[in-house]
């Protein structure tokens, strides 16, 4: 620690000062500070406070479908009042229905979860962690962000065009999207949401390049790559995936652009639609396929990764003990990593593909349960014989391996193509990806805010609302997807509008208003999590201290509130890895610290 | 007025619970933030332990409430099916135990190990048999899985007994189409730019094709015979469609342009289904199991399962395709024809 850093121990005054020590080189005005900022924090926070603005959409939109799963006999005038013609009578259209399905899907995965997760944490905890003063490249670090806005934007707009936005489904299989005759959605809504995913992947793409480069080139002296937290080799392979896959999702995209608007045949073979005998002929809507879950598997992880990086950290910082097998954990990113790019096709067993194909994807897919399965081993061992720390973070990271393991479960159900065949896009799907991805990577994603928070905006967020939404949600989650694996298991497909028609489904009536009435009281929690991230922007309780977790890595011996360059003086160099908690009888050493002379071996 | 009072109450119960939670950081503050954080850290460590033991409750509650309502209760309708119930049990064996052990150890831990001012946590970085462990032991329990649900997937998607009964199915949206092959057990050739619902083809069957002739074609509702193996050809007209049959256990996309097939034995008549499962109005419903449209959720189709003898009457019932294109070269309408032109010409002759 030099002697800048000790003054800077107090608050406020060490904003203003380490403020003035780095920006003198260039002026801020409010439009390059806010708006088209370079600096990796600020862009972490357009991406974050982006993600939330898109959840609470996304989230009202299952709010609003789950009234019609609920309720299919009732009507809500209120419907009408704010959805128009979509909503006549109090009633969803069914078209609309199928519109807000699809549009829940490609929020919560792209735009929140990935954008809002990956784009967040990434961005902010990449040059902090590693040690730099910011991205390798700063200017394309904002391209990404507004790549990603006008992306944002352009699937907005998509929900106010007459026709509708997109409704085939987040996977939008051709034919159905690409045929305007076979659907509302698929007209102009389905154009719009190709535009604005061709964005959305340059925004992926610039941004995993530059998280990847500086990984690579920027670290600090003596952070060797065996020294890095957990956290970065996460954003590591979520980036590298990320470059990896979604220039596959682009050809499908644009490939799906030429068969609706150039009259070409990619996935279009022997179809007549409307009594109109269309002249494609060769084509194969499987091959959309192949092309969509080449990126849509590695998607999956893109998603978890990050959670995971995120809980690895959370688990080891709170629990005052070293994460347990560090090397272990590094091996099984990579393992898990490298599998998710061979496992694509267990998405489609069921489709027509040749069935000994098949059965290659069945056994790359429940190896991937190995390395899982360490991951999840190794974190019950770092919490066994630990000093937990119930922080909201913590109680986020436990939930999230909690969810992790519920949901992980059942993918070696479906994994297995056998048992696929049976459940295959029934309930029992929505239940496993919903805890393994969906609400789990929330959950890491809620634990990485509550725990950076801090360092994010110098003060933090309410306690007592944050326990609030952890145990309400946790319990909501399960509430509402556990029982969804019953309604799987009797064979009730998913994305059906109204059920009360089918003798082999209908007897579940009572359990969906149920899990109707779950969701709406998880979705207003949601909200209380809202107010307390924003009220606690202005209002929340200033952090005092520069380390308030007690932990070792980097980003804890910058100032309270870091300006551009992160360090008001030197990097600090780096002597050791990231969790010497709890050793040779001190709570914690940070990696700043050289290693003593007769300190012990790990 | 209901929704005015309805959006009072929650603004209201919004406010409440923000007092309250800025109250508490307030006492804290005042209370010493060390002293409250301990607090708080016992109380959540409490709440682990409850969650762990709610949890497990409602484990078996919601176990017990809708167990009865999973097919399991009723067993697979077919030979493949019931395989597919044994592969299940295996797994639902396999994955509960590791389920209960390691939700079980981590509460139990999170709660065990919360924060104690007399306990030093371990300096525990590594352990390679430990690590060992973990990586074999899954590592045989999914090699075994894989064998076993391959064993069954390889068995059922292989080709088809020799002696089974063929019938296509064709999705459109949003229905299901049936042709089945007529007595010389051949379906006619179908060419997609052929099709003429004006002219009594909605499927476009290439009439040039002999075969053809006997093809009987009717819609939504399939026969199929008890104990006989059935197979699926299954084509699409439009968008991709899925042909799901959850009491056989079976599912098969209808994608437009490829042909798929799918075969199963069922093993229980319609009307023996009515009585095991004691619901009189018992169907075994052909569910469309892929996003399809608007009317997705309607696209439903029946499969009567029945003895040989009712199968045979049914078909004798039904008359072909090509007749109704035909109508002219119906043998019930030509025998009628021909006994006409007879008269009139031995009029002509008289």
């Amino acid at each position: 620690m030099n002697n800048d850093e000790v003054i800077h121990e107090t608050p406020l005054v060490v904003h203003d000062l380490g403020h003035e020590a780095h920006t003198h080189h260039h002026k801020e005005t409010f439009i390059t500070k806010y708006v088209f900022s370079q600096d990796h924090k600020m862009i972490s926070k357009q991406f974050l406070i982006t993600g939330i603005i898109w959840a609470v959409i996304g989230g009202l939109f299952s709010v609003i479908f789950r009234l019609q799963l609920g309720y299919p006999d009732q009507t809500f005038p209120f419907l009408e009042d704010i959805l128009g013609h979509w909503g006549k009578g109090g009633k969803i259209d069914p078209e609309f229905y199928y519109a807000l399905v699809t549009m829940h899907g490609t929020i919560l995965v792209f735009f929140v979860l990935t954008a809002g997760l990956s784009g967040t944490f990434s961005n902010f905890l990449i040059p902090l962690q590693a040690g730099a003063r910011d991205m390798a490249s700063p200017f394309l670090n904002m391209l990404s962000y507004w790549f990603f806005f006008l992306s944002s934007v352009i699937m907005f707009s998509s929900l106010f065009v007459q026709t509708g936005p997109a409704s085939g489904g987040w996977t939008i299989y051709p034919p159905l999207s690409a045929l305007g005759e076979a659907s509302d959605g698929a007209k102009m809504g389905m154009d719009l949401w190709l535009a604005s995913i061709a964005m959305f992947i340059i925004s992926v793409l610039l941004g995993g390049l530059n998280y990847i480069s500086t990984i690579l080139n920027m670290r600090t002296k003596g952070m060797s790559m065996t020294r890095m937290p957990l956290t970065i080799w996460a954003f590591f392979f979520t980036a590298v995936l990320g470059v990896l896959s979604f220039p596959v999702l682009l050809s499908a995209v644009v490939l799906l652009l030429f068969d609706r608007h150039l009259g070409t045949s990619f996935y279009l073979s022997d179809i007549v639609i409307n009594g109109k005998i269309l002249p494609n002929q060769g084509g194969s809507p499987i091959l959309f396929q192949h092309l969509f879950w080449f990126l849509g598997h590695p998607e999956v992880y893109i998603i978890a990764l990050p959670a995971m990086g995120i809980t690895s950290e959370v688990i080891s910082v709170n629990s005052r003990k070293p994460i347990f097998g560090y090397m272990a954990m590094v091996g099984s990113f990579f393992a898990i990593a490298s599998l998710s790019f061979m496992v694509w096709a267990h998405h489609m067993f069921v489709t027509g593909m040749n069935p000994f194909l098949g059965s290659f994807f069945v056994l790359l897919t429940l190896l991937i349960a190995v390395p899982s399965a360490i991951k999840v081993f190794n974190w019950l061992t770092t919490l066994w014989k630990g000093n937990i720390r119930f922080t909201p973070a913590m109680l986020f990271a436990i939930g999230f391996v909690s969810l992790f393991i519920s949901g992980g479960l059942t993918g070696i159900w479906l994994g297995n193509s056998s048992l696929d065949i049976h459940l295959h896009d029934t309930y029992f799907v929505i239940a496993h990806f919903h805890l393994v991805m969906g609400v789990a990577s929330m959950f890491g994603m809620f634990a990485g805010i509550y725990h950076w928070y801090p360092k994010m905006y110098g003060r933090y967020m309410n306690n007592t609302l944050a326990y609030i939404h952890f145990w309400v949600t946790i319990a909501g989650a399960y509430c509402i997807f556990w029982p969804m694996h019953y309604e799987g298991l009797a064979g009730m497909p998913r994305r059906y509008y109204d059920f009360s028609n089918w003798e082999s489904f209908k007897m579940f009536g009572g359990l969906n208003e149920f899990i109707s009435v779950v969701a709406m009281i998880v979705f207003s929690v949601q909200l209380l999590f809202i107010f307390n991230f924003f009220y606690s922007i202005f209002k929340g309780r200033k952090v005092t201290t520069t380390n308030p977790w007690g932990a070792n890595t980097l980003e804890w011996t910058t100032p309270i509130r870091p300006g551009h360059g992160n360090w008001p003086g030197e990097i600090p160099e780096v002597h050791r890895w990231a969790y010497d908690y709890g050793k040779d009888g001190r709570d914690f050493i940070p990696q700043t610290e050289p290693v003593g002379a007769d300190e012990q071996r790990h | 007025m209901t929704d005015f009072f309805l959006i009072a109450i929650i603004v209201l119960i919004f406010l409440v619970i923000f007092q309250i939670s800025k109250a508490s950081e307030y006492v804290s503050i005042l209370k010493g933030e060390e002293k409250s954080r301990k607090q708080n850290n016992k109380i959540n460590g409490f709440f682990m332990i409850a969650f762990l033991i709610a949890g497990l409750i409602g484990v078996w509650y919601c176990n017990k409430l809708y167990y009865p309502k999973t097919l399991f209760t009723q067993g697979a309708a077919s030979v493949e099916g019931k395989s597919i119930d044994t592969m299940l049990w295996i797994t639902i064996v396999v994955t509960g135990t590791v389920f209960f052990i390691t939700q079980i150890l981590l509460f139990w831990f999170s709660f065990k190990y919360q924060e104690s001012d007399k306990r030093k946590p371990l300096y525990f970085t590594h352990s390679n048999k430990l690590e060992l462990i973990w990586t074999g032991i899954p590592a045989i329990v999914l090699t075994v899985l894989v064998v076993f649900g391959l064993k069954y997937w390889f068995k059922f998607t292989s080709d088809a007994p020799k002696t089974a009964q063929l019938v296509e199915i064709t999705g459109h949206q949003f229905g299901w189409e049936i042709r089945y092959p007529g007595k010389d057990g051949v379906l006619g050739r179908k060419n997609y730019k052929l099709t003429n619902p004006a002219k009594a083809n909605p499927l476009g069957v290439d009439w040039s094709d002999a075969a053809s002739h006997d093809d009987i074609h009717v819609a939504t509702t399939m026969h199929v015979v008890v104990n006989k193996p059935v197979k699926l050809v299954i084509n699409s007209q439009d968008v991709i469609h899925d042909v799901g049959l959850p009491h056989f256990r079976m599912k098969m996309d209808a994608v437009p342009g490829t042909p798929t097939t799918m075969w199963f034995t069922p093993i229980y008549t319609t009307a023996q289904m009515k009585e095991k499962t004691g619901n009189p109005d018992f169907t075994y419903e052909i569910a469309c199991d892929q996003l399809c449209g608007r009317g997705h959720y309607t696209m439903r189709g029946v499969i009567i399962v029945e003895t040989q003898p009712e199968f045979d009457a049914y078909m004798a019932s039904q008359k072909p395709e090509y007749y109704k294109a035909f109508p002219d070269l119906d043998p019930d309408k030509v025998a009628v024809n021909d006994s006409t032109s007879k008269s009139v010409a031995q009029n002509i002759k008289k």
